[in-house]
């Protein structure tokens, strides 16, 4: 059963239409990749998928469900008083160390992170503490917004390992958007590439070959040498 | 020390105030929202103009102004695509130019730069309990307060509104400045709640920390400035204001030499 389901949806900001028609289904334990070039509108869907922003048409998620969602990246200054250990106690009073200890140990951190500086711990530490927080409350999605985005590839390779792990382990549904190809094939079951408009949906296999690349990104040859016969 | 009824009133307000508007500057920091208590500031001057003039209650003219702008700010942030900034910073000059030719010329220089002795008992009362609730409700708010400015959509995904979280910060806002006006008046309303924030955000690493530092350093500043003030007849506010930044200068240096 669909845990999500997204039918003609558009999207216009500012007067100017950035998503066109959009229809696709996510069933429960699914990983959904968003994949498109830049400005192709994938934070706008995330964001309307998370209903933050006015949208024409259908975004029914199945009822009572719990979401989870990991932001894109946050100008956090390096210096703000605040530790990782109170930004977890900012969720709630359901909050307890025997629950930040567990949900430590899924995103494979160690607890001694706890006394450190929220602003001042790596970029990929951090989006770890993001997960472990959106995971507080045991979601049934989790949503990402490029969650490696400035993370180094060994980074972004044991973080997707992890998410794998979680989804694995707590039957989660996963939607995230982003750039990395190569991640997107090893890990997602079903891609979305979109463009304005929805170009295709289907299995990694079936979506990431050369001639829905070349439709997504506008052509291999334009696109990584800039080679312009006149 | 002679401790004498004259002094006890102004002290006991000061002490409220300051403290209540460093605990909001804590939040004014982390929202980086560190110039809206000097903009709206400079609106409440016409409305105490208006107030000297007709006559009426100072801190009712001031809060009428106030919360016109708040609106205003809240829609500009909604409702437009207008760099808010640039708004902001006209309209407000606009009204601080506004103030200064509408207020009285002998009442100026206390609208300006506050004059917290010659509040009356009752105005007082009303100080001292409009800061208990701006705590109270800033220790309601404060846990959603810091989500909300580590990223709006994170807060949103757990059930926080935003718009009306704004909207609650920006009104509580409208009552420091209200408050804090009669201690250091509409040109230094802006660093009475910063500066105590700023200095205690440079030698604190947890959130707690930091609150509590800055209400200490709210506090004992505006303390000092009353007794010192008081004993050399001079105008309280700008003494409050020199004290903090030296409070703030100190915690600069600790900073460095961690």
């Amino acid at each position: 059963m669909a845990i999500l389901e997204v039918k003609n949806l558009n999207i216009e900001l500012g007067g100017v239409q950035v998503l066109e028609n959009i229809n696709f289904e996510v069933n429960r334990g699914d990983v959904l990749a968003i994949i498109g070039p830049n400005g192709a509108g994938k934070t706008t869907l995330l964001k309307a998928i998370l209903g933050l922003i006015d949208y024409k048409g259908e975004i029914k998620w199945q009822q009572n469900i719990k979401i989870g969602y990991v932001p894109q990246r946050m100008d956090i200054e390096t210096d703000v008083p605040l530790t990782v250990k109170e930004f977890f106690y900012l969720r709630g009073k359901q909050t307890t160390d025997a629950a930040i200890e567990d949900i430590l140990k899924a995103v494979q951190l160690d607890e001694k992170i706890l006394k450190s500086g929220f602003g001042e711990i790596s970029t990929g530490q951090r989006q770890r503490i993001l997960i472990a927080w959106a995971m507080m409350e045991n979601p049934d999605a989790l949503l990402f917004d490029e969650p490696t985005a400035d993370i180094d590839i060994a980074g972004q390779e044991s973080i997707y390992k992890m998410l794998y792990n979680l989804q694995k382990n707590f039957n989660l549904t996963i939607i995230l958007v982003s750039h990395d190809l190569n991640i997107v094939y090893r890990y997602a079951e079903k891609v979305l590439c979109i463009n304005r408009q929805a170009l295709c949906i289907g299995t990694p296999e079936e979506i990431l070959d050369t001639e829905h690349l070349t439709k997504l990104y506008g052509g291999e040859k334009g696109f990584y040498h800039h080679e312009h016969k006149h | 020390m002679n401790i004498n009824i004259n002094l006890l009133q102004p002290l006991l307000v000061a002490v409220f105030v300051a403290g209540a508007a460093s605990l909001l500057g804590v939040f004014a920091i982390l929202k980086r929202m560190a110039l809206v208590g000097d903009a709206l500031s400079h609106v409440a001057l016409p409305g105490i103009a208006l107030a000297l003039i007709f006559n009426f209650n100072l801190f009712l003219g001031a809060i009428c102004f106030l919360i016109v702008a708040t609106f205003g700010i809240w829609f500009l942030k909604y409702q437009s695509n207008l760099p808010i900034e640039t708004i902001v910073g006209v309209f407000f000059a606009a009204s601080l130019a506004l103030g200064t030719l509408i207020t009285p010329e002998q009442e100026l220089l206390e609208a300006l730069l506050g004059n917290i002795t010659s509040l009356t008992w009752q105005e007082s009362i009303i100080s001292i309990l409009s800061s208990l609730v701006l705590v109270i409700i800033l220790l309601w708010i404060h846990k959603k307060l810091t989500i909300n400015m580590i990223s709006e959509e994170m807060a949103s995904s757990i059930g926080i509104n935003n718009k009306r979280l704004d909207f609650i910060y920006l009104m509580i806002f409208a009552l420091a400045v209200a408050l804090g006006i009669r201690f250091v008046g509409a040109l230094l309303m802006g660093s009475l709640v910063i500066i105590p924030a700023a200095s205690a955000k440079n030698i604190t690493k947890s959130l707690y920390s930091f609150m509590g530092l800055s209400v200490v350093f709210g506090i004992v500043s505006s303390a000092f400035g009353i007794y010192i003030s008081f004993i050399y007849n001079l105008s309280p506010g700008p003494i409050f204001i020199l004290i903090s930044s030296i409070f703030f200068v100190i915690s600069l240096l600790i900073r460095r030499l961690r």
